[in-house]
């Protein structure tokens, strides 16, 4: 098993004709991802790679029955993108655009509130459940199928620990990429409970970074709910405050957000904090055979 | 982006919110000027920079004479200031605020930011004015009261009065205080502020509610809707490099120490400056590339972490996924031959292509001590930069 996507997930791509949608969309499909149908306003009726592109997602919803959209629009139309996909019933939204504006968030997340659809991201690299369906930009081959969860606010730092894990032999049952804005539609808890639930997943890799106080929060939630083990890191332990460090969440302000503060807090309630980014994998395996989940935990040959 | 006070306070006024009158100068005589027109007994002069801290540094008088004002004026155009936020180098005064100076009363605190633990615009409120309200926070949370935007109406007036009224505002200008307040929220919607900071907000002899100070920080994400709020960017307020940077695309943060960082994805970025810093090094910047990194961006960002003279040595750490480590590798050696680099530089590939990266790095002849590992790239060039 796994969380929020598996083979059977239907995805439509809003935003398939533009450069960055088409290039994923063939990625995805190569590796495997149920592609049903693209959304373009003004090219419905046409086709693209062989999936048929619709004008609207509410009518590429009705034709092709998806349960799950991945947005790749420019970031002045993506707000409107992501409420017409929650609209038209979309249960799972994957926003990969970066750079939308926080006040054009705001009021996305106050329209998501009481509907039936989970938005992730926006400015995250998606999420993918290995050797059967991935949406989003992260590379699929780096990934293993198999008993650990990702959960990452940054990319390219999931990809690393990916593929410190996968390199090591142990594959991973879902990558969830939340992303590196303030506000986002999906946070740290959300997916710890999903992986929580999910009887696939043994142990959970958290990977943060300063800014904000959702890792914080994350870890007193670990301490009182989460059954299996979690091992984290903060990235930005020598960013100095008041920085933007690339990510729109990024930034220590007022004294708050700083990884030291984060990392304390993990380690007072029970989660493991990997010291450097080259050691996330190494700290999680020692964690592994501490709780006797090491074997189980490795599906591959090193 | 910032702003500078005397562009806020220009925001405010256009929306209503009372701010004192005032002029900008970049002169002496421009600053005496500016008083002979306000014409009032007492005048502030005010240094404008991008930092806070002014009045503590001496970049704030008070002149009870003409004289006083050209003397201050004089002062204080030209000075470095150094404030706990502009870093031990401090910024140059180029621009005063000339303004009327106002029989104050109390003094408060008044911000708007975006909250996210509630993923709403939070108007916070005190009544210990003037002082660091990180300060306040932090001893007397208590004297903070905070309410929460609801964004389908936006702030409503019984959410002002009530702010007004737990932060003891005269009751006689309670009505004057929610003016200011949904003028101040409208300001921030419309302009996609990311942080609206009124400190102090000051309740005068004469009945008013004015602010005293201005700082206004917009959402960059936003800029490309915000085209007037753009036209009040000061470049000289902003690092060289960066600005170079952001022509390109390229995320860049200059910093204090030796080893320049070329990195793909933020996060990554982040976390190789900490690696630099475990194996005892100092990372001279940060610099994300970006997911689609063309070799002419990879040559720029090169260009652009040499042109710190700081720099002693060079750490390329990229993990490809979409962005293929042949096309950083071409880059890097594109970038080499051009720049004609004399400093040591460790790359580490990793990802789609890696292979052939590697290939192009070993067949160019250039000195680039290749990494293993992300830990093994970091211990190298701390040793090379060291040696």
């Amino acid at each position: 098993m796994s969380i929020m996507i598996n083979k059977d997930t239907k995805v439509i791509v809003q935003g398939i004709t533009g450069a960055t949608g088409l290039f994923h969309t063939k990625q995805a499909v190569e590796y495997g991802t149920n592609v049903v149908g693209g959304v373009t306003p003004g090219k419905g009726g046409t086709e693209v790679e062989g999936i048929p592109v619709f004008d609207t997602v509410s009518d590429a919803v009705a034709k092709t029955g998806a349960n799950a959209s991945v947005i790749y629009v420019p970031p002045p139309f993506a707000a409107d993108a992501i409420i017409e996909a929650a609209d038209a019933g979309v249960e799972l939204v994957i926003t990969i655009t970066e750079g939308i504006p926080v006040t054009d968030m705001i009021k996305v997340k106050r329209y998501l509130e009481g509907k039936n659809t989970r938005l992730i991201g926006p400015n995250c690299p998606g999420v993918i459940t290995p050797e059967e369906c991935k949406i989003g930009i992260m590379p699929g081959y780096i990934h293993k199928k198999g008993h650990v969860g990702v959960v990452s606010r940054s990319g390219t730092l999931t990809y690393e620990a990916v593929h410190q894990l996968s390199t090591e032999g142990i594959g991973q049952s879902t990558a969830v990429g939340i992303g590196g804005d303030p506000v986002n539609g999906t946070n740290f808890i959300d997916v710890l409970n999903l992986f929580n639930e999910d009887p696939d997943t043994y142990a959970v890799i958290m990977i943060g970074e300063i800014g904000g106080t959702a890792e914080e929060e994350a870890a007193e939630w670990i301490k009182a709910n989460m059954k299996k083990p979690v091992v984290g890191f903060i990235g930005g332990q020598t960013a100095p405050p008041g920085k933007r460090m690339g990510h729109a969440g990024a930034i220590i302000s007022g004294g708050k957000g700083t990884a030291a503060e984060k990392i304390k807090t993990l380690q007072e309630c029970g989660v493991q904090v990997a010291e450097t980014p080259a050691v996330m994998g190494e700290t999680l395996i020692s964690v592994l055979k501490e709780t006797g989940l090491y074997d189980q935990c490795v599906t591959h040959k090193k | 982006m910032n702003i500078h006070e005397y562009q806020g306070k220009e925001i405010l006024r256009s929306y209503g919110v009372a701010v004192p009158n005032g002029k900008v100068a970049y002169s002496v005589d421009e600053a005496v000027e500016a008083a002979t027109s306000l014409g009032t007994p007492v005048t502030v002069v005010k240094a404008q920079i991008h930092a806070g801290g002014r009045g503590k540094a001496g970049g704030v008088k008070v002149a009870k004479s003409l004289e006083e004002v050209r003397t201050y004026a004089d002062d204080i155009l030209g000075k470095t200031l150094v404030t706990h936020q502009t870093g031990p180098q401090g910024k140059e005064v180029k621009r005063l605020l000339i303004e009327e100076g106002c029989d104050i009363q109390s003094e408060y605190y008044i911000g708007l930011v975006v909250d996210r633990a509630t993923d709403r615009i939070v108007m916070m409120g005190s009544e210990e004015g003037g002082t660091e309200i990180e300060e306040v926070a932090e001893k007397t949370p208590e004297k903070i009261f905070k309410e929460i935007v609801d964004p389908v109406v936006g702030l409503m007036p019984y959410q002002a009065r009530r702010l007004a009224f737990n932060i003891n505002i005269p009751k006689d200008l309670v009505r004057e205080a929610v003016k200011f307040m949904m003028g101040l929220y409208q300001v921030f919607v419309d302009k996609d502020c990311s942080i609206a900071e009124i400190n102090p907000l000051v309740t005068t002899g004469d009945g008013k509610v004015m602010a005293l100070d201005a700082k206004l920080n917009f959402d960059s994400n936003a800029l490309y809707r915000q085209k007037a709020v753009l036209e009040y960017r000061d470049l000289d307020e902003e690092d060289p490099k960066e600005i170079e940077a952001s022509k390109f695309d390229l995320s860049y943060i200059s910093l204090d120490g030796n080893i320049g960082c070329m990195v793909n994805g933020a996060g990554l970025a982040m976390a190789t400056m900490d690696i630099i810093k475990h194996y005892n090094g100092d990372p001279a910047n940060f610099l994300d590339v970006g997911g689609g990194a063309t070799k002419e961006k990879v040559t720029e960002a090169f260009k652009i972490i040499l042109s710190d003279e700081n720099v002693k040595g060079i750490y390329v750490n990229i993990f490809g996924g979409i962005m293929k480590c042949d096309v950083i590798a071409e880059g890097v050696v594109a970038a080499t031959k051009e720049v004609g680099l004399n400093i040591p530089l460790v790359v580490r590939l990793e990802g789609t292509n890696v292979e052939l990266g590697k290939k192009i790095l070993e067949e160019s002849g250039l000195d680039i001590t290749a990494a293993g590992s992300m830990a093994d790239g970091a211990e190298k060039i701390v040793s090379l930069v060291k040696a």
